[in-house]
C-alpha cells in the first residue's frame, strides 16, 4: 500500500482524528461533570455516567493517538514526535501546536493517575483531577487556533457547541453542589 | 478464604454508586449513605464487590480478608 | 465538680490512689505519702510483667487490659510515643481532673513509667486547652520534676480542644500529628501507628496512676483489693440526688447502691442510676442497686460502667425530657464527618424531644427505636453508638414513662429544671484545633 505522505491525505486525516478528539474529550468532560454531580434517573444509573466517562477516556487516547501519528507522518509539515508532548518542538504554528502537547501531556496526566487511583489515595488523584479543567479549554484553543479549519461554518459551530455544552453542564454541577450542601 | 466489605464512613459521602453495582449487599439509608446488609460477600459476587470498590468516587470501600488485607 | 471526699468505706484497702490527698502538694508530698519511685534498674519489661500480674484494666471507660496494650507497643519496632489522655470528655465526670490538679505526681510517675517500660522517647499528657489554670499547674509539675531530674523522656504538657469526640484516642493522636481534633478511620489504631505515625500507648490519667502504685507495691499488691476478675480499686464520679456528691475511690466490685451510700446516700427518693455517663445506660433503681460496679458486673444487668460515673435519679424527675438534652449536646458534639452520625444524632434528638416535649403522637417510639440501627456502627468512632446505648436504656428502663409520653404527652417532671451537667456554648470550645 502506497500513503501518499505528501498532499491533502494525510491533512484530512489529522484534522478529521483532531476534531473527533475534541468531540470525544468533551464528551467525557461532560460525563465527569454528570458523575461528580451525581446525575441519576431511573433508566441511568450513576454508574453509567461513571463508567461511560472513563471508556470514553480512553477512546480520546486512541483518537489522540492517530491524530498524533497522522500529523506526524505528514512531510507537508516537518513535525517531529516530540512537538506531541513538548512545547516549542516544531516551528510549524509554534504556539497553537505547543497548546496541543499541552493538552495532551495533561490528559495523559489524568489518565495515569485514574489508572494508579486505589494506590495513589482519594485526596492526591482528586487534586491531579483538576487539571481536566485546564486540559480541555487548552484542546478547545488548539483546535480552534490552529486554524486549518478556522474558515469552515460547521467546524465552527461544533466547536462552540461543545463549548456551549460544557458550560452548561458546569453550571448544572455548581448547581447540584449546591443543592447537596444545602440538603445535605 | 472469606472476604468482607467494610465502609470508611469518614471517605464516604453517600454517593450511592456501591448500592446501585452491588445492590444485594448494600442498600442506601435514608440520607442516601450505604448500609452494608451482610458483611461477608458471596463467592459469585466478588467481582461485582471488587467493581463497586473501583467506582467509589471516593474510595471509601473495602474488601478485607480476615487479616484486614485488601482482596 | 464539688470537693471530693476519701471515702471511709473498707478502711484497710482503700484509699490507695487518694491517701495522697492529704498530704501538701508538691513533689515531697508526693514522696513522703506514696513513698519515692525506685530508680528503673531492671528490665524495662520486668514492669509490663508486673503489671499483667495485676490485672489493671484501663480506667477511661474501654476496660482494655493495660498490660496487654502496653505490651503491643513494646513489642512494635522503632521509636515509641506515650500519651496520657487527661482530656475528661464526659460532662459528669470529675475523676481525671481530681488526679490532675490535686495528684500530678501520680499521674507524671505512671508517664515515665509507662515510657521507660515500652521504650518510648516522646510523652504527652493531654488535658482541654480551654483550662489555663489546669495546664499552668501542670506544667509546674513538670518543671519540678525536671529540677528533680526525675524524667528521662520529657513530658509535653498539651491543650486540645474542648470538644466531646477530641478527647478519643485517635482524635488525640490526629490532633497531636497537627490534624483537627477529629476521630479517624482505623486501622491503624494508635499502638500500630499513632503520633508522628510511631506505635502510640494512650492511656487515661488514672490508669497511669494506677501504674505508679504498682510499680512501688507490685501486682499481687493490687490485686489484694476488688475482685479476682476485676482487681484493684477505681474512681468513681458520683453526682446527682446524693448528699455528698464527688469523686471517691472504691475497689472494684463494690455495688451501686454502697457507693451511692458512701456518697451519703440518696437525698430523695432515687427512681433510676444513669452509669458510664453521657454513653452509659439508664438503670431502674431496683436493678442498679445491687450491681456490682465493673464492667462485666454492669454489663449482666444491661448496664456499662464506662468511666466509673453514677449519677442518682430522683424521682420526680423526666429522664425522657434530660435524655433529649444530652442527646441533642451529643448531636451538637459530632465531628459531623459520618453522615449517619451527622443527619442520624439530630434525627434522633429531634424525635426525642418531641416525645419529651410535645409527646401524644402515635409510632414516636417506633420512629426512635427505627433511627437507631441507622446510627450504630456506622460512624469511624462509638459516639454514635454511645448515643444508641443511651437512648436504648432509656426505653428499656422506663418504658411505661415512654408510653405515657407517646399517649398523653409531656408529664410535669418536664417543667422541672435540667439535672445532667451540659457544657454551654460559651464554655465550648467550638474550634477543632
Amino acid at each position: 500500500m502506497n500513503i501518499d505522505l505528501h498532499g491533502p491525505g494525510l491533512w484530512y486525516a489529522t484534522r478529521a482524528t483532531g476534531l473527533v478528539t475534541l468531540l470525544l474529550l468533551t464528551v467525557s468532560v461532560l460525563l465527569g461533570l454528570l458523575t461528580a454531580g451525581r446525575f441519576a434517573r431511573a433508566s441511568w444509573p450513576r454508574f453509567l455516567s461513571q463508567g461511560l466517562h472513563r471508556n470514553v477516556s480512553l477512546l480520546v487516547l486512541a483518537f489522540l493517538a492517530l491524530h498524533v501519528t497522522t500529523t506526524v507522518a505528514d512531510t507537508y509539515t516537518s513535525i517531529p514526535l516530540t512537538a506531541a508532548f513538548i512545547p516549542f518542538a516544531a516551528a510549524y504554528k509554534a504556539a497553537w501546536l505547543s497548546l496541543g502537547a499541552v493538552a495532551l501531556d495533561l490528559l495523559l496526566a489524568l489518565v495515569a493517575t485514574s489508572l494508579i487511583r486505589n494506590r495513589l489515595g482519594h485526596r492526591a488523584w482528586r487534586r491531579v483531577h483538576w487539571l481536566a479543567f485546564a486540559c480541555w479549554p487548552v484542546a478547545v484553543a488548539h483546535g480552534v487556533g490552529i486554524g486549518t479549519d478556522r474558515s469552515t461554518a460547521w467546524v465552527l459551530a461544533l466547536s462552540l457547541g461543545c463549548v456551549l455544552a460544557v458550560l452548561a453542564a458546569t453550571a448544572w454541577r455548581l448547581v447540584a453542589a449546591a443543592r447537596l450542601g444545602r440538603v445535605q | 478464604m472469606s472476604v468482607t466489605l467494610r465502609i470508611n464512613p469518614i471517605a464516604c459521602t453517600g454517593h450511592g454508586m456501591c448500592a446501585e453495582l452491588l445492590p444485594e449487599v448494600i442498600e442506601l439509608d435514608r440520607w442516601g449513605y450505604p448500609v452494608v446488609v451482610s458483611p461477608a460477600i458471596p463467592r459469585p459476587l466478588l467481582d461485582h464487590a471488587r467493581r463497586a470498590v473501583q467506582a467509589c468516587p471516593r474510595l471509601a470501600l473495602l474488601v478485607e480478608d480476615r487479616a484486614g488485607k485488601h482482596r | 465538680m464539688p470537693v471530693p471526699a476519701i471515702t471511709a468505706g473498707t478502711a484497710r484497702r482503700v484509699p490507695r490512689l487518694l491517701a495522697g490527698l492529704g498530704h501538701p502538694p508538691g513533689l515531697a508530698g508526693h514522696e513522703h505519702a506514696y513513698g519515692p519511685l525506685r530508680a528503673p534498674s531492671r528490665r524495662p519489661g520486668r514492669l509490663i510483667d508486673v503489671v499483667e500480674v495485676s490485672g489493671l484494666t484501663g480506667r477511661g471507660g474501654a476496660g482494655y487490659p493495660a498490660g496487654r496494650k502496653m505490651r503491643a507497643v513494646a513489642a512494635a519496632p522503632g521509636r515509641k510515643t506515650v500519651v496520657a489522655n487527661g482530656a475528661e470528655g464526659e460532662p459528669a465526670s470529675g475523676k481525671d481532673r481530681l488526679l490532675l490538679t490535686r495528684l500530678p505526681h501520680l499521674v507524671l510517675d505512671g508517664i515515665a513509667l509507662a515510657a521507660q517500660a515500652v521504650g518510648a522517647d516522646e510523652a504527652y499528657l493531654c488535658v482541654h486547652g480551654t483550662d489555663g489554670a489546669l495546664l499552668g499547674q501542670l506544667d509546674r509539675a513538670v518543671a519540678e520534676r525536671e529540677a528533680a531530674g526525675l524524667d528521662p523522656v520529657p513530658v509535653q504538657v498539651t491543650g486540645i480542644p474542648d470538644r466531646y469526640v477530641s478527647s478519643e484516642q485517635s482524635s488525640i493522636v490526629q490532633y497531636l500529628n497537627g490534624g483537627p481534633g477529629k476521630p479517624t478511620f482505623s486501622p491503624p489504631r494508635p499502638h500500630e501507628r499513632g503520633v508522628h505515625g510511631q506505635p502510640t500507648l494512650v492511656h487515661n490519667v488514672e490508669t497511669l496512676a494506677h501504674l505508679a502504685l504498682i510499680a512501688r507495691r507490685g501486682g499481687h499488691w493490687f490485686r489484694g483489693a476488688g475482685l479476682p476478675s476485676a482487681p484493684g480499686t477505681m474512681l468513681v464520679t458520683v453526682s446527682g440526688a446524693v448528699r455528698r456528691p464527688g469523686v471517691y475511690e472504691i475497689e472494684m466490685g463494690t455495688t451501686a447502691g454502697e457507693v451511692i451510700t458512701l456518697a451519703g446516700g440518696p437525698a430523695v427518693r432515687l427512681q433510676a442510676l444513669l452509669t458510664g455517663g453521657y454513653f452509659g445506660t439508664w438503670l431502674p433503681a431496683e436493678t442498679a442497686w445491687p450491681a456490682p460496679l465493673t464492667h462485666a458486673g454492669l454489663r449482666a444487668v444491661g448496664g456499662s460502667l464506662g468511666a466509673g460515673i453514677v449519677v442518682a435519679w430522683p424521682a420526680g424527675a423526666c429522664p425522657l425530657a434530660e435524655t433529649a438534652r444530652v442527646v441533642r449536646y451529643m448531636a451538637e458534639e459530632s465531628a459531623g464527618q459520618c453522615g449517619p452520625c451527622r443527619f442520624g444524632l439530630p434525627a434522633l434528638a429531634d424525635a426525642l424531644a418531641a416525645l419529651a416535649f410535645s409527646g401524644g403522637r402515635e409510632g414516636a417510639i417506633d420512629g426512635i427505636a427505627e433511627l437507631l440501627p441507622l446510627v450504630e456502627r456506622r460512624g469511624a468512632c462509638r459516639h454514635p453508638d454511645g448515643v444508641a446505648q443511651l437512648v436504648r436504656s432509656l426505653f428499656t428502663a422506663f418504658p411505661a414513662d415512654a408510653h405515657w409520653h407517646q399517649w398523653q404527652g409531656a408529664c410535669g417532671g418536664v417543667r422541672r429544671p435540667p439535672l445532667l451537667p451540659l457544657p454551654g456554648d460559651e464554655e465550648r470550645d467550638w474550634d477543632w484545633g
